[in-house]
């Protein structure tokens, strides 16, 4: 399968993405593109983005077989990549690094952010205090009250974390807030969107930045085992994480690609995420996706009990990928997600993220039907350090 | 030709800048709120789709959209409206709404249903004029105009591409942000828009933050139109529902000061 020619110069992956934003905006979609595509290929830009990634970021990330885990999954060769023992904790910081830099060379001074589970806002304060860019984050007062942890470490780092108190008080809403701010200050500010989202060329941008990952996995796989994997896995909130490990991978058909979305608490409107089984297909925040919504086109709230998923739209290649089949999406409960949450602490001594946990859970599930010779890489998107006080709350310790 | 076309025709042999007035549907009571609108002398109404997520939108708006949504307000509601109204006037009517309900309602069958009501024209906040071709074909062959928006960012390029998508009117955006009332006029503004008039065939409405006369008095010989939108949606709010439509036409009137 040919990757490079997606998105066109539209910004379509067939039916889905484009760019649908009121019209203050579009100047500003322009000029990020256009800087983008010179710096795309800039061995300067390249050289520098590079540096930073292994002199600040620590990459490569580790690739780590969880042996123990993968006898509770039915006995496949499972790699976890660990994205988790990046810099800040998550794989955001690819991406977040990465615009920053093209900010930076834009002269932009200003950057804004949103953020859901918090790993996101993290990232991009983290980038702006390394390359001394003003910084302000939106997030939703409910994700505010479950990841206060993150609260004070964006905080600690120098940026403004802006309580969003609109709507559901969570990602969706943030994103409102911030498009809003940019549309006031376009001029000076950059948005640094944080997942494969929001209007052309930001599923662009954040796929090539977080590719990364796929890329260092398939050359440390093949060291490691002489081959490339069966089947790879990830989670799906936005879905760059998921973006990032396959999209390299991609042009090997004999793969075969996992996407698990957030199946919450059941499978009613506004109890999950999961928006290849509830969605339809909608423009939301600029792109046109698989959407949660109800019948009169109003977006559905959405729950996942992790931060990072609890989104009701979804990355617009992910949306192509899923139609012409060739990866494949389910759901993982909040139960199962937890289930795994604590089964790859006590067996491996990884603390999942809770968004990174839902891939698990779908592996601890259904890895018997896999087969047992089988070669599978899992992303550990995140560590779950953030998550652990939500956790002890929620299971009364 | 469709109503909204006839008005900007009427305004320049009159050589009068019109006043469009917009309202958030199924906030309050709408019907009532159109005719006193009218009334008090708006050449036009904006219906306002409400929508879970107004991106566009300040404060005001924002607040009047998730009422209308909880008062159960869908977007069969406005073509109910829009019937009402044209029972009694023939006051232009210009759909406003984000992309997704109409998307989420079918572009045809939003179509139908808007040019059987007796809509003339829809302005499609987040879809900008390169994707025109989504939705004009549907809305010209039911006859409905379509509208888009200009704003100060936009370029000489697609100052052209807006001017040729949009039918009837362009809808420039007078400043950088959100709608809202805002107490001063931007500054750049009367500049840029004597520039963006000097490049465009088509008739130029102004709207976000004209509030007050003083906005009128400097924009009405560099423009076709004025649209006041949060000023009229927080003078609706602003009081028992009973005074609504009232408070909302003095707010016309107030800003004509006829």
């Amino acid at each position: 399968m040919k990757r490079s020619n997606l998105p066109d110069r539209r910004g379509y992956f067939g039916e889905f993405g484009g760019k649908y934003v009121p019209e203050t905006l579009m100047a500003a979609l322009d000029e990020f593109e256009t800087a983008y595509r010179g710096l795309r290929r800039d061995r300067a830009f390249r050289s520098e983005l590079d540096d930073v990634l292994r002199d600040f970021v620590g990459r490569p990330t580790a690739l780590t077989e969880a042996k123990r885990f993968a006898e509770l999954c039915g006995g496949m060769r499972l790699f976890l990549k660990r994205e988790d023992l990046n810099h800040t904790g998550a794989h955001k910081i690819n991406n977040a690094l990465g615009q920053a830099l093209i900010a930076k060379r834009m002269g932009k001074k200003r950057i804004i952010a949103e953020t859901g589970a918090g790993q996101h806002g993290v990232a991009t304060a983290t980038a702006c205090a390394l390359l001394g860019l003003g910084c302000v984050v939106y997030m939703g007062e409910v994700d505010m009250a479950r990841q206060e942890l993150n609260v004070f470490r964006m905080r600690l780092l120098g940026a403004e974390v802006v309580p969003v108190t609109s709507g559901s008080r969570t990602l969706k809403d943030a994103i409102n807030e911030a498009i809003r701010d940019w549309v006031t200050n376009v001029r000076t500010t950059h948005y640094i969107i944080g997942s494969v989202l929001g209007p052309h060329p930001y599923p662009l941008v954040v796929r090539d930045f977080q590719s990364v990952i796929g890329r260092e996995a398939l050359a440390q796989l093949r060291k490691r085992t002489g081959s490339i994997p069966d089947v790879a896995i990830a989670c799906v909130g936005g879905g760059s994480n998921a973006i990032g490990l396959f999209y390299e991978m991609l042009k090997h058909d004999s793969i075969r690609f996992i996407g698990v979305e957030a199946g919450g608490r059941g499978p009613n409107l506004g109890d999950h995420a999961a928006r290849f089984s509830g969605g339809a297909l909608g423009v939301l925040h600029g792109t046109r996706s698989m959407v949660l919504q109800d019948e009169f086109g109003q977006i559905a709230e959405t729950h996942s009990i992790s931060a990072g998923l609890d989104y009701p739209s979804i990355g617009p290649e992910h949306a192509y990928l899923q139609q012409i089949g060739r990866v494949e999406y389910y759901d993982c409960s909040d139960d199962l997600a937890l289930e795994a949450f604590h089964k790859l602490s006590e067996c491996e001594g990884i603390i999942p993220a809770l968004e990174s946990s839902h891939a698990l859970g779908w592996l601890l599930r259904n890895g018997a039907s896999i087969g047992s010779g089988k070669i599978v890489i899992v992303n550990l998107s995140g560590r779950g350090d953030k998550d652990v006080p939500q956790i002890a709350a929620l299971e009364g310790r | 030709m469709n109503r909204v076309r006839k008005l900007f025709q009427r305004l320049k042999t009159e050589h009068r800048c019109g006043l469009i007035a917009y309202i958030t549907c199924g906030d309050g009571p709408t019907i009532e709120i159109i005719r006193a609108l009218e009334d008090a002398g708006a050449d036009a109404i904006e219906l306002g789709v409400p929508f879970s997520d107004p991106i566009a939108d300040g404060p005001v708006i924002q607040a009047a959209a998730m009422r209308a949504l909880k008062n159960g307000t869908k977007i069969s509601d406005i073509f109910t409206i829009a019937r009402a109204v044209r029972e009694r006037s023939e006051i232009p009517l210009i759909a406003f709404s984000y992309l997704n309900p109409v998307l989420r309602h079918g572009i045809e069958k939003f179509a139908d249903h808007a040019h059987a009501a007796g809509i003339d024209s829809v302005l499609l906040t987040d879809l900008p004029a390169e994707a025109a071709a989504e939705v004009k074909p549907a809305f010209k062959a039911k006859g409905l105009g379509s509208i888009f928006l200009l704003a100060p960012t936009s370029s000489d390029a697609r100052i052209a591409v807006v001017d040729r998508a949009s039918d009837d009117f362009i809808y420039y955006v007078s400043t950088m942000g959100v709608t809202g009332a805002r107490s001063e006029l931007d500054p750049a503004l009367l500049t840029r828009l004597d520039e963006v008039r000097a490049q465009v065939r088509k008739p130029l409405a102004v709207g976000f933050g004209i509030s007050k006369h003083e906005h009128f008095a400097l924009l009405q010989d560099r423009c076709d139109a004025i649209v006041v939108g949060s000023a009229i949606v927080r003078a609706v709010a602003d009081g028992d529902e009973i005074g609504a439509a009232t408070r909302a036409g003095e707010i016309v009137r107030s800003i004509r000061m006829i």
